[in-house]
């Protein structure tokens, strides 16, 4: 509980401290006409203050306030992030199975998994969202935001399947001997001793894809004209950035606040569920 | 007496690693009969993990026969014949005391009444009673080893192999947990085969003691403990014992000094 209450506090500190570094660098360079870098005035960097009112200003006139249409803006890329996150950890996760269990397949398979991640993102978005618009499965057409959340899984499966094969095979060897003292095979050496010993290391790949899924999912939605989403609206207001500024930065604090709750409950599932020794025990 | 009346019966037994081509075991004939102690002493490298391995269908010998209750070695293991503990107590660190020692039970698909009298029995045998619902981690060496050997009692096998289960354990605590085995033994009427590097321990807990010689690991002799059961403190003290350790002892030497001759 101390613990707990020691961490919030070291991280509201932090974040008054970024404040306090941005508006004392905004003012300085205000005060001072200080141009280098680049010119500091309301438009490269709006004041604090600015950002949280816009928030409560409306978007258009008589329109709804900039903070409910972007909660609204994150839940819905929450949604394509979550379903990217459960599909790449299922593609991730048999993947990396097949090949911890099957040793052949590593040399052989292991290359193309690594090469899919340098592909660009930005290159792939528009042919999975857009190409893959008119993609029909035995009747089914998938919506649009289920295309976004292929490029979630994209990003969430690369960290998945390495550290499932990492995982698998970090088993202890005696253990494995173990079992098969008591006669288990394969499949059980699998669910009472590869599995869980693959835990901390699932976990890893997850705080991983925790924010990487959510960077997919506004970058999905750039290519496509999906407009209920972060990246939606990080178009829309790119347009008018100039005329109003806050509207961006309010958006990129929201993106990044969508990210850091993702990461959150994966900690906090970790630590449900994980039982370790303490790490200076180890 | 007959193989079939053996717990185990090894006869012209051979191990060759092909890596390196090492001839880690040759020409082993051993029974051991239901209700014995056996210990395996000899130099380090001399193959006593391999033939305890061997025992246990853990590791395939190259030549020979290895019947376990009568079976041959791998059908023994897929009836679970046999419980093993390792040097170290090779617990899961995910799992509670309890649940480390039910886990052979959930393998076995006992259902859970029936598991949990069994576990609570085992901490009870084992005197950790107040540690089941603690993680490995959380005890100390000795007791971990506890659970090792109750985890390998936990269903009752007719065998139980260990390979120095106490060799990383201080002098007091090993000395402690051999009275306790000791007891285990005399109560679960079971055979053992234990492995150590230990004279005073192998003459202390055995009903037999088996000297082994190095490359190629051989059985040097074979020294019968007639010591008086139940052993307790004062048997470490009997003039007995200490002759016991010096037969042992002198046995070791001999074959020691033989493996430095060149060959
Ligand atoms: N997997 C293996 N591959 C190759 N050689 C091995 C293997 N395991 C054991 N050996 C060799 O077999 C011989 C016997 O090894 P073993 O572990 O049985 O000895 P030990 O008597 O148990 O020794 P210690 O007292 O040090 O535990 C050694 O020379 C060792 O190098
Ligand atoms: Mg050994």
């Amino acid at each position: 509980m101390i613990n707990v209450i020691k961490r919030v506090a070291i991280g509201i500190a932090v974040l008054v401290g970024v404040c306090a570094f941005y508006t004392g660098y905004r003012e300085l360079f205000l005060a001072t006409g200080w141009t280098w870098p680049f010119e500091v005035d309301d438009i490269t960097l709006p004041s604090l203050p600015s950002i949280v009112g816009a928030l409560f200003d409306p978007v258009q006139e008589d329109g709804e306030l900039l903070i409910s249409l972007l909660f609204k803006a994150a839940l819905f890329t929450a949604k394509e992030a979550f379903v990217g996150f459960v599909i790449g950890t299922i593609v991730g996760f048999t993947l990396g199975a097949v090949i911890a269990r099957f040793q052949m397949l590593q040399r052989g398979l292991m290359p193309y998994v690594v090469g899919s991640q340098t592909i660009p993102i930005l290159a792939i978005a528009p042919i999975v969202v857009v190409g893959l618009g008119s993609l029909t499965i035995a009747g089914w057409t998938p919506s649009d935001w289920l295309r976004v959340s292929v490029i979630s899984a994209y990003l969430t499966f690369f960290p998945v399947t390495v550290n499932t094969v990492r995982g698998l095979e970090s088993a202890d060897p005696r253990a494995i001997e173990l079992m098969r003292s008591y006669a288990s095979g394969e499949w059980a050496i699998f669910l009472k001793l590869r599995l869980p010993s693959s835990l901390p290391y699932l976990f890893g790949a997850f705080r991983i894809a925790a924010t990487a899924c959510v960077i997919g999912a506004i970058i999905g939605e750039l290519p496509s004209s999906i407009q209920g989403g972060l990246g939606g609206a990080i178009i829309n207001f790119n347009q008018y950035y100039v005329l109003n500024p806050q509207n961006l930065w309010a958006t990129n604090l929201m993106a990044a606040a969508l990210g850091i709750s993702f990461f959150l409950v994966i900690v906090i599932a970790e630590k449900l569920l994980v039982h370790r020794p303490p790490e200076t025990l180890t | 007496m007959s193989a079939q009346e053996s717990v185990v019966s090894i006869s012209g037994l051979g191990k060759v690693f092909p890596k390196g081509g090492v001839t880690a075991l040759e020409n082993i004939d051993l029974g051991v009969q239901p209700g014995e102690f056996i210990s395996l002493i000899g130099p380090s490298g001399c193959g006593k993990s391999t033939l305890l391995r061997i025992i246990g269908d853990l590791t395939q010998p190259t030549s020979g026969e290895v019947l376990v209750n009568g079976k041959p070695a791998p059908q023994a293991r897929l009836d679970r014949d046999y419980g093993i503990v390792f040097q170290a107590a090779v617990l899961f660190d995910w799992r509670t005391v309890a649940k480390n020692i039910a886990l052979p039970l959930e393998l076995l698909k006992w259902d859970r009444a029936k598991r949990d009298a069994r576990v609570s029995e085992m901490l009870d045998l084992v005197e950790l009673n107040d540690f089941g619902s603690h993680y490995p981690w959380q005890l100390s060496g000795g007791m971990q080893q506890r659970v090792s050997i109750a985890r390998a009692l936990s269903f009752s096998p007719a065998l139980l192999l260990m390979d120095e289960p106490f060799g990383a354990l201080d002098e007091m605590t090993r000395e402690r947990l051999n009275l306790e085995l000791l007891s285990i033994w005399a109560e679960t009427k079971s055979t053992v085969i234990f492995v150590t590097h230990s004279i005073s321990e192998a003459v202390f807990l055995s009903t037999r003691v088996v000297v082994m010689s190095p490359r190629p690991g051989r059985i040097a002799g074979v020294v019968e403990i007639a010591l008086a059961q139940p052993r307790g403190v004062r048997t470490r003290e009997e003039p007995r014992f200490f002759e016991l350790v010096t037969e042992v002892r002198e046995m070791l030497h001999a074959v020691e000094t033989e493996a430095e001759l060149p060959e």
